[in-house]
């Protein structure tokens, strides 16, 4: 054994190249879209079948119909009810749930690869002929007021909620919850989310995604056998949400009495998923509050202690989402918080990051990639955004390099385009009577105070 | 588990399992060497994707603390990323962030991991910061930085237990559980007091007791190759001195006692804790404990899942798990009421399933969909090295051998329907610790000790 010098400190070498699973895609004569990367390390098999029906397209009045249509789409199907579907797909060794997020509704299995075809037969039924019963629908729609009843008391849940508030026009889609409100949620009917499912599913606004243990060829005999006779046209396009800038700044907090942290938000709406500036702002936020030795957290967290961890983000969506910094901060420190995330907002977008930040987020970014393609969930995921955001097919072979192209210059110029000082909103879920004197005397406009329940778009 | 920084929703599904395609026996390849100076290196090689992790298990946890220190396992955690000898605070992030690579620490009752994920061609760098602060760590170790992650877990604290509805269960629920002096009698983040007291002494320590190699596995899975890996770590790792002999806490046998608490907080739905003590992972009625806990609540047609939320209506949510520690265990059934309802409504139907199971037992339908859940499950869970490399540990730790993936499978598969009324009649039907948490001002929600006699 030879003892090594301490001192000397190891610098890794470049990582080794890493491709990206080559996937191929076909559409089929009723419009249906399928994507295939077949990966041979396990026996399995995960599907997407993506739907352009996401929580963008719910008719106005009607929001929260995307999600719970979405969720009914796996309780049931022609003979087989909710439980019985479930117990067989428990049978087969496989998982499968449904969803709806703001771009697309999402039907996800994965399965051992030798139970796929039945699996993917009970996925497809479910997806084109859902029973949508009665008894399912009042169930869910009373467990999503239940949710909304327990987010009164959630201070994330209750700061993302006042956050969208404060930053999208009323009336904006994006300014309620995904799922929709009380009022909205409690007004829908199972016509409604019949009407929804009959008008926005259709295989021409359809993809699915298959990885794993599969090749491309039996992929597509088996899409095209339980999908290929599926028809449907193509659904009127959904409005883009309306995502008009209340432009004045402000603080709204958000009442819990007795808090001992503030659950804060400080941001505005970023840009849409598709910006040319995507790039220089994945870098600019990775240094603003996206790593852990990011800005914010190296000050917030690291320096002054105020918080577990704070952070920034874009939620990028198709249509301009919100970009956010957040940190849970001790009570008593609240303005000071606020304070220091404004300075550290104003500096990003005052000077060029310095070229050791570029060079760790580059590096990070580009070292991370492969990490994030492990499991055929993950691929599937990536591929899904793809297809959902309309991303170049080389998108991810390219990635790398994209993120290496990156300069100072250009993330300096992203900020100037992208950042707004004079819109930033805050929003603080906390102990109002202790904390709002302070933060009126940020002189960062008007200070409003509501209880919970308004938070949550009554 | 407590961990040193937040990680993204969904990176903590790796949990526990491994399985096998269908007649293939799962294995999960390694080497295992132990050093002169007592460390044990594990390493599995995974050439899928150009990665690597390094994965260390301290055999230390919040079960190990003294009274008037708990909390302390964790905090000194959150020390262990504030720089050592040659690699001076704030390096530790910076430079594996440099280098493409994510880390992060965790501390449970039993143990403590640190865990770094990253390209292929960072390793070095990797067993370099991981020896350093193995060897290391007091050199640059002061009050300031005691006091500023000091700050850091209570906001933590504050965070995820005193501001998060139905937090503050995990703090009282130990010390029901679990009778004074019991090493899982507090919980892993400790009191607001005991890290207020903690001292720069403490630090030293419990560093000099508990971090030496001969209490540490390390495990280095990914795309390398064992003879590099087995060299370098001898000439990272073989330098740092062995430390005592660990002096392990052994928990004297105990029963517990029917017992009710209400917890009014600021809460929107009731929601109904049960708590049983049932035995240690490694005991023989484990596995029949973590299937009865999939028949009763693991799917959709689970027994409580359909009796409570699907056919009633009476619940908005149920779980059931049993929490296999080293030392000991205890099974919980969580449920949520829809609101206004009282928690004994609740109780009643979860003790009648629960009469109904230890009576007639699991169908064969139920066993078998069980089984067939669980073995995916655990081919799903050896996708990411990651999640491998942290099972290895936990098995050599638990059982004496890092590959346990198909043994423990097929302990699983081996359950049977009287094993399971068995463990259900056993454990489940005695006396339980049972909390209410309750809105404020609602205390008359509260489950009360009236139970459904057989």
């Amino acid at each position: 054994m030879t003892a090594i010098d301490m001192s000397v400190r190891p610098t890794p070498g470049a990582p080794r190249a890493y491709t990206f699973p080559a996937f191929e895609s076909v559409t089929l004569p009723n419009g249906l879209r399928i994507v295939i990367a077949p990966q041979r390390k396990l026996p399995l098999v995960t599907v997407l079948a993506l739907v352009d029906a996401g929580s963008v397209a719910d008719p106005v009045g009607q929001e929260g119909v995307a999600q719970l249509t979405a969720s009914l789409v796996t309780e049931g199907t022609g003979d087989l009810t909710g439980a019985a579907l479930a117990e067989l797909v428990e049978l087969m060794g496989s998982s499968l749930d449904s969803g709806a997020d703001w771009d697309s509704s999402v039907v996800k299995l994965t399965t051992l690869s030798s139970r796929l075809p039945e699996a993917i037969s009970v996925l497809a039924r479910g997806l084109t002929d859902p029973s949508l019963p009665e008894d399912e629908f009042q169930r869910l729609r009373t467990e999503r007021l239940a949710d909304l009843l327990q987010q009164r008391s959630e201070p994330r849940s209750l700061a993302d909620e006042a956050f969208a508030q404060v930053i999208y026009a009323p009336g904006a889609r994006y300014a309620k919850p995904d799922g929709g409100t009380e009022q909205s949620v409690r007004a829908l009917t199972l016509d409604q989310l019949r009407a929804f499912h009959a008008d926005r599913y259709s295989p021409v606004v359809t993809t699915v995604v298959l990885v794993g243990d599969v090749s491309v060829d039996g992929g597509i005999a088996l899409v095209t056998k339980v999908l290929g006779d599926w028809t449907g046209t193509r659904p009127s396009d959904s409005s883009a949400p309306d995502t008009t800038l209340l432009t004045a700044r402000g603080v709204r907090i958000v009442r819990k009495i007795d808090a001992p942290q503030s659950e804060l938000r400080v941001g505005h709406v970023g840009p849409r998923r598709l910006t040319p500036d995507y790039f220089p702002l994945v870098l600019c936020n990775a240094i603003l509050g996206g790593l852990f030795s990011s800005r914010l957290n190296l000050n917030l967290r690291e320096e002054h202690a105020y918080t577990y961890g704070a952070h920034s983000g874009f939620d990028w969506r198709r249509w301009a989402g919100p970009f956010s910094m957040d940190a849970a901060v001790q009570s008593d420190v609240s303005a000071k918080a606020v304070r220091e995330i404004l300075n550290e907002f104003e500096k990003i977008r005052a000077e060029p990051v310095t070229a050791s930040e570029l060079s760790l987020a580059k590096s990070y970014l580009d070292g991370v990639f492969p990490i994030r393609f492990e499991s055929t969930r993950a691929i599937a995921s990536a591929l899904a955004s793809q297809s959902i955001f309309g991303l170049p097919a080389d998108y991810y072979d390219t990635y790398r390099a994209s993120i290496r192209a990156v300069t100072a210059e250009q993330i300096l110029k992203a900020s100037e385009v992208h950042l707004h000082p004079d819109r930033l909103q805050v929003v603080a879920v906390g102990d109002a009577d202790s904390i709002s004197s302070d933060l009126s005397a940020l002189g960062h406009g008007l200070v409003t105070v509501v209880d919970p329940i308004d938070a949550l778009g009554q | 588990m407590t961990f040193r920084h937040l990680i993204a929703a969904g990176a903590l599904a790796l949990l526990p399992a491994l399985c096998s395609a269908q007649s293939t026996r799962l294995r999960v390849p390694y080497t295992l060497d132990t050093l002169a100076n007592g460390l044990t290196l594990i390493v599995h090689e995974d050439h899928s994707v150009p990665i690597v992790t390094t994965n260390v298990w301290f055999h230390v946890g919040s079960g190990d603390e003294k009274t008037g220190r708990t909390g302390f396992a964790h905090l000194f955690e959150h020390l262990m990323f504030m720089g050592s000898g040659h690699a001076p605070y704030p390096q530790f992030d910076r430079l594996l962030e440099a280098a493409g690579a994510s880390n992060n620490g965790s501390t449970t009752e039993d143990r403590t991991n640190y865990y770094e994920f990253g390209p292929s061609s960072s390793l070095r760098l990797m067993l370099w910061l991981e020896a350093d602060r193995m060897g290391w760590l007091l050199p640059t170790m002061d009050t300031p930085k005691v006091d500023l992650q000091r700050d850091v877990v209570k906001n933590e604290r504050r965070q995820s237990y005193e501001n998060q509805p139905y937090g503050m269960v995990a703090d009282v629920q130990p010390a029901l559980t679990y009778p004074a002096g019991h090493p899982y009698s507090w919980p892993v983040i400790g009191s607001m007091a005991d890290l207020s007291a903690a001292s720069l002494d403490d630090v030293k320590n419990f560093f000099r007791r508990y971090y030496a190699p001969n209490n540490a596995t390390l495990v280095v899975a990914g795309d390398v190759k064992a003879d590099e890996v087995r060299a370098l770590v001898r000439e990272y790792f073989g330098e740092i001195p062995r430390g005592p002999a660990i002096e392990r806490p052994s928990p004297t046998p105990f029963t517990v006692r029917d017992t009710a608490v209400t917890l009014q907080d600021r809460v929107q739905l009731a929601r109904l804790y049960l708590n049983w003590h049932t035995v240690k992972g490694t005991a023989a009625d484990s596995p029949a404990l973590q299937v009865a806990a999939y028949v009763l609540a693991g799917s959709r047609t689970g027994r409580l899942t359909q009796a409570l939320v699907y056919d009633s209506e009476l619940a908005t949510t149920v779980q059931a798990y049993n929490d296999a520690k080293r030392l000991d265990g205890d099974f919980a059934v969580v449920a949520t009421a829809r609101p206004g309802l009282a928690l004994d409504t609740l109780q009643r139907v979860i003790d009648q399933q629960l009469q109904q199971l230890a009576a007639d037992g699991p169908t064969t339908r139920e066993l078998e969909q069980a089984r067939n859940a669980t073995e995916a499950s655990f081919l799903r869970s050896v996708q990411t090295v990651s999640g491998k490399a942290d099972q290895l540990n936990e098995y050599y730790y638990q059982r004496g051998t890092p590959d346990g993936f198909q043994d423990d499978l097929d302990q699983l598969r081996a359950v049977s329907a009287a094993d399971i009324q068995r463990v259900v009649r056993t454990y489940l039907q005695a006396p339980r610790v049972m909390i209410s948490v309750v809105p404020q001002g609602k205390p008359a929600l509260a489950a009360t000790m009236k139970k459904v006699t057989p």
